[in-house]
């Protein structure tokens, strides 16, 4: 009896990530992080700025996203996000320009709540990678 | 009849049309695979944007508080329409295909009475539109500068759109663009995007979701990105249109020039030779007379 479901991540480009050995996802659900196990019953949710946690036999991998959604049926994960990285193939240069980003983004005063808790949230994700 | 001289300048002038078309159709060719390709990786995000949001709008209970972008406003007086077309030509039929879909669409709008309006994206759509329903379009966008259909610029049409939508301006948005089947055949498409037009499709599965905030919050969050993702859709398929018509026409052009070069050719020679057989018959009825 295998513990093992599918997680598909796509962006608008292209399919970005297909996987069928996934243990575990932990994702950062907009009302906070949220861990998906095999038979999690269906769900859609959406993300805020944070970092994707697969779990897999082959190995653990880190996703930062700034945003997207998330649907779950029948053991099928599917994420739909139009701004992922691979922690593992992002650069520190990179992440400083994401950084920068978006504090320049949390400093405007014209911008209403929910966009300005969005960019704080960048910030703080961000920082914790460093 | 025209001289020899006159002749061989045309066919070198034919000539070099052709090899300008050849290269264009080389051109389009190379660019046709990306861009076939990445409208085909582009479609499983739409397709499962959709089947989200299907899932969604089924399971919403309360249909009358229903955001206004799946609901509609309650009326049909005002539509706004996105014509996408490209920003070169010579690519064959591809721009006055959409034209001709958006013209049929508009006339039958406005013999009802309704208001129209319009938005371009691309050149050619505004340089065609402009002379009849001047008035009508509201904005122009071009994206000259960005090499291939990017979520970058969709996003940018797509907000614009939402925001007129939020300030009342129109009540119905219908895009027109062409959907690409192959390098032959590309099919004009209206698609209406705002209010969703959900008919006809059926829900996968009757499975009720959970939904972590609610409904509504994620209805009115997902519900712009879907349009810009539709915008986007319609975005990657128009540019492997263009180019697999481009293809083709230019393919028509190739050979069309090779068999004009064909004709002149022998145009040519038959002139040439009834030239020099002139010349003979001279001076042989020329030396007889001696």
């Amino acid at each position: 009896m295998s513990e093992e479901f599918k997680v598909e991540i796509v962006n608008p480009e292209k399919s970005f990530l297909v996987k069928d050995d996934v243990s575990e996802v932990v994702v950062p659900a907009f009302e906070g992080e949220m861990g998906i196990l095999k038979d999690h019953i269906s769900i859609i949710s959406f993300l805020k700025p944070g970092i994707i946690k697969i779990l897999s036999k082959s190995g653990d991998e880190n996703y930062y996203v700034e945003d997207g959604i998330v649907e779950f049926k029948n053991n099928n994960l599917s994420i739909l996000t139009s701004t992922i990285f691979n922690l593992a193939e992002m650069d520190k240069s990179k992440q400083q320009d994401l950084l920068k980003q978006a504090e320049e983004e949390a400093n405007k005063t014209d911008i209403n709540d929910q966009s300005k808790y969005l960019a704080d949230q960048k910030v703080e994700v961000l920082k914790t990678l460093n | 009849m025209a001289s020899l001289d006159d002749l061989k300048k045309r066919i070198a002038s034919v000539k070099s049309t052709q090899k300008i078309t050849k290269a264009m159709k080389m051109v389009a060719a190379a660019k046709l695979r990306r861009a076939q390709e990445s409208a085909e990786k582009g479609r499983p995000y739409s397709e499962k944007m959709n089947n989200v949001i299907l899932n969604l709008s089924n399971g919403i209970s309360d249909k009358e508080n229903a955001p206004k972008l799946l609901s509609g406003t309650g009326q049909e007086q005002t539509h706004l329409c996105v014509v996408m077309t490209s920003d070169r030509g010579l690519c064959g039929g591809f721009n006055s295909n959409i034209i001709k879909k958006a013209k049929n669409y508009f006339a039958k709008i406005l013999d009802e009475g309704k208001g129209l309006k319009i938005i371009t994206v691309g050149s050619k759509g505004n340089d065609q539109l402009k002379r009849v329903y001047g008035d009508k379009i509201i904005e122009n966008i071009s994206f000259k500068e960005s090499k291939n259909a990017n979520y970058f610029d969709a996003d940018k049409v797509g907000k614009m759109v939402i925001e007129k939508f939020e300030a009342g301006e129109f009540d119905v948005c219908t895009i027109f663009y062409n959907q690409f089947k192959n390098v032959i055949t590309q099919i004009p498409q209206a698609q209406q995007i705002i209010p969703l037009n959900n008919e006809g499709e059926e829900s996968s599965s009757e499975e009720s979701y959970e939904f972590e905030p609610d409904e509504d919050e994620i209805l009115s969050n997902l519900l712009p990105k879907n349009i810009s993702t539709q915008i986007f859709k319609a975005m990657l398929e128009n540019s492997a249109s263009e180019q697999g018509s481009r293809m083709s026409a230019m393919d028509n052009a190739t050979r069309n020039a090779g068999e004009m070069v064909d004709k002149l050719t022998i145009e040519y020679n038959r002139s040439r030779q009834a030239a020099i057989t002139k010349e003979l018959i001279e001076i042989i009825s020329g030396a007889e007379s001696l």
